[in-house]
């Protein structure tokens, strides 16, 4: 019998924590955006007129195609992260575009109509130097892969190797670039830095060598950044120095030919590396005998080589950026050139002639919160009438790509600065124009200068607005619900932009590695502003600050980007609206030396900002916004304001108290030596995290009360022994104020990455068990005990007895990216951990399963208790995965926020894509369903009135009857 | 604290006798002199202290640790009564709500040589001197060592650790610590329980096994219960529709 009750009990719970969606409301709570990150290489489709296709390469590993109509992926590859997935060139030809992956690793062909992979095979190792198509008598069979000492020539249909030869005195030479231009040669050319130019010709089809020269050119060292091929396989290069062009017939010469640049009427801009571009329309071909020349950041010249004769065509001053376009017959030349502050205007010029053709112009209109324009894609094509058509699409230097239709219309953008999201925050969205007028009235400042009367006035026409903005309303929804529901747009501008009745949309304030912000909606995922803050070290740490939310009308919200740069600590601060993303006018404090810590304190300004105070290497603290009232409260309050400091090099952490003069004092000193364990990460409680239940209430009714530390770190240490029988990794819960070690715990044979967090009376991480080879949790619980030592306040300097701690062990079967916990308005909720797969998905664990209670043996209590018998697997349940098939590619971060509702908790999860969506840990308990039947439960309503009413009647009239009888 | 000493018993020898529990009360009055001998495998160090009313470190010699090392180590103390002058001090900077500050130096128990074992620098921890008042001196120190036995930390709290504010009138409270002293080396955190699981999992087979009545199929056992509520559920169905049909045309 007690089985039988035990099986019931397990499928009422399997049957409670089902929280799967339904087929019609997918996409109604949650969005996806993918990305594909910065554009490396880019091609557009050209074998077919009509298609609409442009295939792009990026420094994220991810090779794509675009909808040059739309801006969507039609089909995207991801592949490894690093130099094991990077791309190193893309080729195009015909229906195939031929990928060298991971250095040289990797060939790939994939057919780019639809995104399937037609063969890979794996080279020889040796560094990737370049690699061409090689085509003969106007057909292109083959590849042509140079590596640093090796020739490889595969054949296109199936990647079979044709020939490899070893390039001759690989030792010395660097070999650097491959060229072929149709007449059965391959020329492998490189260099001897500062001596001589060595050029090898095989012959195509066996790989022997036909030629092998060698020409002095003391003043080369790079031949892909100074040289090209132009016209009948003429070697050209360029040289500052020298102020020179130069050029050798890769066939017959055995000298090269000197031409300054003076002779041409030219100059070098001092301090800039020239820089020459060649075209090859199609690789069966020779290059054309046009070639462009930079010399200077907006100098560009289209210069020609005919019969050994240099001739200027064009001389582009100033022009931003320059690039050829090749369709059918004709090739063009499509230059930017700086209209005035906030526009570029692009023309095309002929590339034979040089000269602009004619109705070609094209305005760019430059955002001002953007980057500069970095590059040009442009797509050319052949108009009716046999004139040249052309679209562009202009890489900027924030990772956008705007895709621009002539006279100037913007047909897309793609924002892929948002591919590398690296930290975030959700604002709460402002009140509307009546909510904000009511908030006017009753504010404290009104009600004390004005008098009675203009009270009621102020009330009265308050109360006629909201009456006004209801009519409205009213009316837009009756307007609506005449329409089919496909066709009404809730279209989210940032002027109609207000929180709804259960603060479910806010602003998603996103930060990312290049440094341009953004602000998204987070209910339909539009981008609502964005602001591109330039000058951001390559190598910057950011993060990002809420220091007035938007409760405080008529102050605007007000956020803090904290910009460190890694090497030299220094930082730099950004203060803005996140609602708005302008600058705010405050003006943050030029901040000299470098910054250890940042902490943002509890106290507020008289504005209801937030005090920010960032400590420098001489433990000085600075306080933002520093007004004298600020300066008084920190004086006030110094003796109480701890911090601490983390020097993982070392393996020091230190803890300091705040003196009222500012500066500070070292309170407390633990030192973990880095010979034996480094620590890897310190973890805090999320400041606005709000526990509800201090206790849990155990089997035999007496309370179990938690340890509820707001102050306690989760310290994470890694052994430096990698040995897998002496590698371990070490948990350390130190209070912050006191640096009292509360807990010190290893894990033996095990290994990092570990993923932590850290939340209310418990800690839990995964790590790897080198022993058993698999991935494992382990939970942390710390109880005070049976009974509450101080119940009123919690502070670390009183709390003398050492909480309980309970820890248990689970076998995870998959291999994380990333966790983090769900978070409710007033933690009534139970608590998922959200957990980020590397397949993508996002699952919802429950953390009852992970319970140092969960007891070994089921007693009478335990069910009580409702706790979960011990079983070391944790199963992972399909249908625990938030974001059903919608896969998340290379999770990084998982955000979470609580809303308005306390059965709801936002989620984004953000990495190479970005996915928003809500969960209901404890399902939706204060919600009615989305289909509910309101029909229904009304018209019972009434049925019953009335039947009562008629009852009643009924009653009195049989009643009277009864009294006359 | 579970093992009550008697201040009168004599000192140095009852240490080495509860030398293998790992905490000792001490509460001695005897001045540490140099000459403090030490164990074979052990040495001592000094328990510094420092309490100053512009919270400057002035750390003098509260006492010293006698560390015992090893694959246990153990950890004893001796230290000295608070001076006239320090009571007075100490008490003044209750006063302004200063605080009570112990640093210990870095050391290796596991190393063979006393100098091997003492590295660069110190581990600090504090109380509010107030606290350190009210509690009479009665302290608890306890020195956490790294999984290889280096010490890594210090943590200083006292019983009871609230400020209330009730004046010390007897000098003599503040003149012998209380100090209850331990060393804690790291746990080791459980791997997952499969050897107990499968254990449980097996003995319950077993059950089964010698249980034919067990053995049935879920269908043989409640086919009844099953039938019962397939008819439940028809009857319920066929008279479902009359009403179902009219809540989809309202």
């Amino acid at each position: 019998m007690g089985k039988l009750i035990l099986l019931l009990l397990n499928l009422i719970f399997l049957c409670d924590i089902v929280a799967a969606v339904f087929e019609d409301q997918v996409g109604k709570f949650d969005w996806r955006q993918q990305y594909v990150g910065k554009v490396r290489f880019s091609h557009f489709d050209t074998h077919m007129q009509l298609s609409k296709k442009v295939l792009i390469a990026t420094e994220s590993n991810v090779f794509a195609a675009l909808n040059t109509r739309t801006g969507d992926l039609f089909w995207r590859h991801v592949d490894k992260t690093g130099l094991e997935g990077n791309i190193d060139a893309v080729l195009q030809h015909g229906q195939d575009a031929v990928l060298v992956v991971g250095n040289g690793r990797v060939l790939r062909s994939w057919d780019i109509s639809v995104g399937g992979l037609n063969w890979e095979i794996v080279l020889d190792s040796g560094s990737f130097q370049s690699a061409c198509l090689v085509g003969q008598q106007g057909t292109v069979k083959h590849a042509a892969v140079l590596k640093k000492s090796v020739i490889s020539f595969h054949y296109l249909t199936n990647g079979h190797l044709k020939w490899i030869e070893n390039l001759p005195e690989s030792e010395t030479v660097n070999y650097q670039a491959v060229y072929s231009s149709g007449n059965g040669q391959v020329y492998a050319m490189g260099v001897v830095p500062h001596s001589h130019i060595a050029i090898v010709a095989y012959s195509m089809d066996d790989g022997e060598i036909i030629n092998q020269i060698s020409v002095d050119a003391p003043w080369l060292s790079n031949i892909p950044a100074s040289c090209a091929v132009i016209g009948q396989g003429i070697l050209t290069c360029v040289d500052a120095t020298t102020a020179s062009l130069y050029t050798l017939d890769l066939h017959q010469q055995l000298q090269m030919t000197q031409v300054p640049l003076q002779s041409l009427g030219l100059e070098v801009d001092p301090g800039f590396h020239p820089y020459l571009v060649s075209h090859q329309p199609s690789p069966a071909r020779q290059p054309l005998s046009e070639f462009l020349l930079q010399l200077g950041p907006d100098h560009h010249l289209l210069l020609q080589l005919n019969d050994g004769q240099i001739v200027t065509l064009r001389d582009f001053k100033p022009a931003l950026l320059v690039s050829f376009a090749t369709t059918g017959e004709k090739t063009v030349a499509a230059v930017m050139s700086p209209k005035n502050k906030t526009a570029c205007s692009i023309n095309l010029f002929s590339s034979e002639t040089g000269r602009r053709l004619l109705d070609t112009t094209l305005i760019f209109t430059v955002d001002p919160n953007g980057g500069k324009p970095e590059r040009l894609h442009v797509q050319a094509f052949l108009k009716k009438d046999d004139s040249v058509g052309y679209r562009v699409m202009v890489q900027t230097e924030d990772h956008a790509l705007i895709f621009i239709q002539q006279p100037g219309r913007v047909m897309w953008t793609r924002e892929e600065a948002l591919s590398d999201v690296v930290t975030m925050e959700m604002v709460d969205l402002p009140l509307t124009g009546t909510q904000a007028e009511l908030e006017g009235e009753f504010g404290k400042k009104a009600a004390i200068q004005d008098g009675l009367m203009s009270m009621v006035v102020k009330r009265l026409s308050s109360q006629l607005i909201m009456l006004q903005a209801w009519i409205a309303h009213l009316w837009k929804l009756f307007y609506d619900a005449r329409k089919p529901r496909s066709q009404v747009k809730n279209d989210v501008t940032i002027e109609n932009l207000s929180r709804d009745e259960f603060n479910l949309q806010k602003m998603m304030v996103m930060v990312t590695a290049s440094g341009k912000l953004f602000g998204i909606d987070s209910k339909t995922g539009s981008i609502l502003w964005k602001h591109y803050l330039d000058n951001i070290p390559p190598n910057a740490a950011f993060k990002l600050i809420v220091q007035r939310t938007t409760a405080h009308f008529p102050h605007p919200p007000q956020c803090t980007l904290l910009i460190k740069d890694k090497d030299s600590g220094l930082a730099t601060l950004h203060v803005f609206n996140p609602i708005f993303g302008r600058k705010s006018h405050v003006t943050p404090p030029a901040l000299s030396r470098p910054i250890l810590q940042s902490l943002l304190l509890p106290l507020i300004d008289q504005d209801y900002a937030k005090v920010l105070l960032l400590v420098d290497d001489q433990y000085k603290v600075s306080a933002f916004p520093s007004t004298k009232n600020v300066l008084q409260q920190l004086q006030e309050t110094a003796a109480s304001i701890f911090f601490y400091l983390v020097d993982s090099s070392q393996g020091r952490l230190s803890g300091y108290r705040l003196r009222t003069d500012l500066s500070t004092e070292q309170v407390w000193e633990v030192v973990i030596p880095n010979e034996v364990q480094k620590i890897v990460s310190v973890k805090g409680k999320r400041p606005n995290e709000h526990v509800h239940s201090q206790g849990r209430v155990m089997g035999d009714r007496s309370v179990l009360y938690k340890y509820l530390n707001p102050n306690l770190l989760a310290v994470v240490t890694e052994s430096t022994d990698l040995h897998q029988e002496r590698s371990f990794i070490g948990i350390l819960l130190i209070d912050g104020v006191t640096g009292r070690i509360i807990h010190e715990a290893v894990q033996r044979k095990a290994r990092g990455p570990v993923h932590v967090v850290h939340s209310e009376n418990w800690v839990v991480y995964e790590y790897w068990s080198t022993k058993s080879r698999r991935n494992e949790f382990s939970v942390i619980e710390l109880y005070e005990g049976m009974e509450l030592y101080n119940s009123t306040v919690f502070s670390s300097l009183d709390r003398p007895n050492a909480p309980h701690v309970l820890q248990q062990s689970y076998i995870f079967p998959a291999s994380i990216s990333t966790m983090e916990a769900t978070l409710t308005e007033k933690g009534i909720t139970s608590r998922h951990l959200l957990i980020g797969l590397p397949s993508g998905g996002i699952l919802s664990l429950p953390k009852m399963f992970l319970d140092p209670r969960r007891p070994e043996i089921v007693s009478e209590q335990s069910r009580e208790e409702n706790l979960i018998p011990y079983a070391p697997e944790l199963i992972i349940r399909t249908e625990w995965f938030i974001n059903y098939n919608q896969t998340v590619s290379r999770v990084r971060g998982i955000y979470t926020a609580p809303s308005g509702l306390e059965s709801t908790c936002m989620v984004v999860a953000y990495g190479l894509d970005i996915y928003q969506t809500r969960v209901y840990p404890s399902k939706q308990f204060d919600v009615l369903k989305d289909d509910y039947d309101y029909m229904l439960i009304s018209s019972v309503l009434f049925a019953l009135f009335f039947a009562t009413m008629i009852s009643k009647r009924l009653a009195e009239v049989k009643l009277l009857n009864r009294a006359w009888r | 604290m579970s093992r009550p000493l008697s201040v009168k018993v004599s000192v140095f020898f009852t240490v080495l006798l509860f030398v293998y529990t790992d905490f000792v009360c001490c509460n001695n009055g005897r001045r540490v002199g140099d000459s403090l001998e030490t164990e074979l495998s052990g040495f001592s160090v000094p328990l510094e202290h420092s309490f100053e009313l512009d919270d400057a470190g002035k750390f003098q010699v509260r006492g010293s640790l006698l560390l015992k090392t090893g694959r246990e180590p153990s950890v004893s103390l001796m230290q000295n009564q608070l001076s006239e002058e320090d009571r007075a001090k100490l008490k003044e900077v209750a006063a302004v709500d200063g605080l009570y500050r112990i640093r210990v130096p870095r050391v290796f128990l596991q190393a063979d040589r006393q100098t091997e074992c003492q590295m660069e620098g110190h581990l600090t921890a504090f109380v509010r001197a107030c606290a350190m008042v009210e509690s009479h001196l009665s302290d608890v120190i306890t020195l956490h060592t790294d999984v290889s036995g280096y010490l890594i930390g210090v943590s200083i709290v006292t019983i009871p650790g609230a400020c209330r504010g009730t004046e010390v009138e007897d000098e003599v409270d503040l003149e012998v610590f209380n100090t209850t002293l331990s060393i804690m080396a790291p746990v080791n955190a459980p791997g997952p329980e499969t050897a107990l699981f499968l254990e449980r999992m097996e003995i319950e087979t077993e059950k089964k096994g010698k249980n034919p009545q067990e053995q049935k199929s879920f269908f043989a056992k409640y086919w009844y219960l099953i039938l019962g509520g397939a008819i439940f559920l028809m009857v319920s169905n066929s008279a479902q529709p009359p009403s179902g049909g009219g809540r989809e045309q309202s």
